[in-house]
Formats: C-alpha cells, sequence, structure tokens
C-alpha cells in the first residue's frame, strides 16, 4: 500500500511536470528479489486511484531478471529457475555462495503514457 | 504521449532515510533496524542485551507496531529509552515514522539505537531507516528455510541471529542450510545461533556489537552506504 501511494505521489509529480491531464498507463519495473507481490500492488493501486483522476489507469509491471556476479571467478550470469534463487551453482565453476547481486532488486517507475 | 520517468518508487523515503544517516554518522550512533517474523524474539533480543550491556553504552530503542505499546513498556523496564512507534495496520517502519519518532528520544552521547520493526520479513527489507545495518532474526521453530524464501532481507543483512537454540533437539531446523542459504547472496553476514531463554551465544553477538560500535565511532565522515 505504501509502494503504491509513493508510486502515485510520483505519477502526479510528473504528469504536473509535462502539464498532462489524463493518465492512460504506467510502467513499474521490480526486481525478482523485490518485495514486490505484482497482484496485490495491482490491488493497492486500484485502491488508491479509486475516485481520483488516475482511476481507470492501467499500470504495467515488468520483472527484472536476477543477474549475479560468481564470488568466485567474477563470471555474471542469470539463474534459470526463479522459483530458487538461493544456492544457485556459477554455470563456469560451481561456486555458489556469496554471489554479488547485480540486477534483481530494483523497483522504479520506467515510464508513463498519459495525455 | 509516452514520459519517460526512471524513478526509484521509494525515493521519498530513501531521500529521508539518507537525511537521518547523516544525522546519525555526525553523532557517531550505531543504527540497527531489528527485523523478523511475529514471535521470534526480538523483543526478548532487546531485553537481555539491553540489560546485559547497560553499563557500557548507552542505547534507545524505537518500538514499531501496528497497535499496542506492550514491548516499548518491556524494553523501558532494563532502563533504556524506549519510544513506540504504532503504525496503524502499516506492516513496516519508514524513515519519516523513525525521523518522528527521534523528536522524543535524547540522543546525547548515544551509543547505539535499535530500530524495531513491525513482525514481517517482507517489506520491512524494502524500506531504509537510516540504519548502519539491518539484523535479521530467526528463531529455529519457524523452520530453516526462511532465508530461502525471504532472499532480500537476507542478502541485505548484516547479521542473522538464529534465536531459540535450546529447542533445537525438538525442531526438524538444519543450522547448516540455513547458515548456507543466507550466505548465498550474501558471503560476509554474521551468524549466530543464540537463545534468550538459556543466554547460550549471547556473548558472541555482544563482542559483534563492540566491534560495530568501535567502527561507528572511528568513522569521521558521514556514511553514504
Amino acid at each position: 500500500m505504501s509502494i503504491a501511494q509513493s508510486l502515485v505521489g510520483i505519477v502526479q509529480q510528473e504528469m504536473a511536470k509535462h502539464g498532462v491531464t489524463r493518465l492512460v498507463s504506467v510502467l513499474v519495473r521490480h526486481g525478482a528479489l523485490a518485495a514486490v507481490v505484482p497482484h496485490a500492488l495491482e490491488f493497492a493501486w486500484q485502491a488508491v486511484t479509486q475516485d481520483t483522476p488516475l482511476a481507470g489507469a492501467r499500470l504495467d509491471m515488468e520483472e527484472v531478471p536476477v543477474r549475479l556476479r560468481c564470488s568466485s571467478c567474477g563470471k555474471e550470469f542469470s539463474p534459470e529457475e526463479c522459483d530458487r534463487l538461493m544456492l544457485i551453482p556459477c554455470p563456469s565453476c560451481g561456486e555458489d555462495l556469496g554471489h554479488e547481486v547485480l540486477e534483481g532488486k530494483e523497483l522504479y517507475i520506467e515510464n508513463l503514457e498519459a495525455e | 504521449m509516452q514520459i519517460p520517468v526512471v524513478r526509484n518508487i521509494l525515493e521519498a523515503n530513501d531521500r529521508i532515510a539518507e537525511e537521518l544517516r547523516k544525522r546519525f554518522a555526525v553523532q557517531h550512533i550505531l543504527v540497527l533496524n531489528l527485523i523478523s517474523s511475529p514471535g521470534s524474539g526480538k523483543t526478548s533480543t532487546l531485553e537481555r542485551t539491553l540489560t546485559d550491556l547497560k553499563d557500557e553504552f548507552k542505547m534507545a530503542v524505537i518500538e514499531g507496531d501496528l497497535t499496542t505499546d506492550n514491548d516499548a513498556r518491556r524494553v523501558a523496564a532494563t532502563g533504556a529509552q524506549a519510544v513506540q512507534i504504532n503504525t496503524d495496520g502499516a506492516c513496516h517502519l519508514d524513515s519519516g515514522m523513525v525521523l518522528d519518532a527521534l523528536a522524543s528520544i535524547n540522543t546525547d552521547g548515544l551509543d547505539i539505537l535499535f530500530v524495531e520493526n513491525v513482525g514481517n520479513l517482507v517489506c520491512p527489507a524494502e524500506f531504509t531507516v537510516g540504519e548502519d545495518h539491518k539484523v535479521a532474526l530467526l528463531s529455529v521453530a519457524e523452520g530453516d528455510d526462511k532465508p530461502e524464501k525471504y532472499p532480500l532481507l537476507f542478502a541485505e543483512a548484516a547479521v542473522m541471529l538464529l534465536n531459540k537454540v535450546d529447542l533445537l533437539p525438538y525442531v526438524d531446523f538444519d543450522l547448516d542450510k540455513a547458515t548456507r542459504h543466507a550466505r548465498a547472496l550474501n558471503k560476509d553476514i554474521a551468524v549466530f545461533p543464540m537463545s534468550c531463554r538459556t543466554k547460550e551465544g549471547l556473548p558472541a553477538w555482544y563482542d559483534w556489537l563492540r566491534a560495530a560500535v568501535a567502527a561507528k565511532k572511528a568513522k569521521m565522515r558521514p556514511v553514504t552506504d
């Protein structure tokens, strides 16, 4: 819910900045590791935009896959299976501990469509 | 028309957290964000820590709860300053709430500020409150799959406290598995198996706190993380 409220705040600022009044859609990109459940955010978005000028606008969400750098050999890779993010062996050397997360934690608004 | 934005959704929270971080850096206060599920022992761990280290450090606690001030009263009984934040339903603390709570705390000469977050392993991991470190607390009764299920928290935490190890003979909890999963995306995480009830393992946690306080005091410039 707080994420949806922050989202609305930024969308309103950007719309005012660009002199547009009707929001068609907004695209949010969220890392696979970020604590965002698309279905829940969609629900919260509808709740906070209800009876406001933003009501009816579409919330598009796109997941950013996890990208890791191996802690042992430095190889960059993306794990294949998204439901098992932990203890992923490096495809190059097999190391499964301490990988650095390069991508997959982000949570940002990519763009919005408005007129 | 399409308007490119590319703005972090939590930027407002992060901005206040950064202000808090600068303030804590100037005052050399170590700030720890304590995160766990409900019932794993955050308040008990604080009660022990505040009691056992009361002659060494000046400590204060910001307590986050949905409702009630039970935890703040328990913590205040140790003699430490305690301020309660009631989030009125919100499942995590944010940096604005911590900023407000700070108005009720005397931070002069404070060594450690503990922020006890709302019991939840998901959302608190997203909202930084100006802390130096996140401390993840997990009790063995909850199961050893938690680091695997909530990767963000365990990837971000500096410490994992494994509480209630006195129950190990009665539960199927694999310490090694939990530790390995916590280290998968966080090779430097410090892991301390402990029990608030029997006090075993607490000295290692206290040593970590002593080192972290010393490191914070040695820092001459604001930390930007």
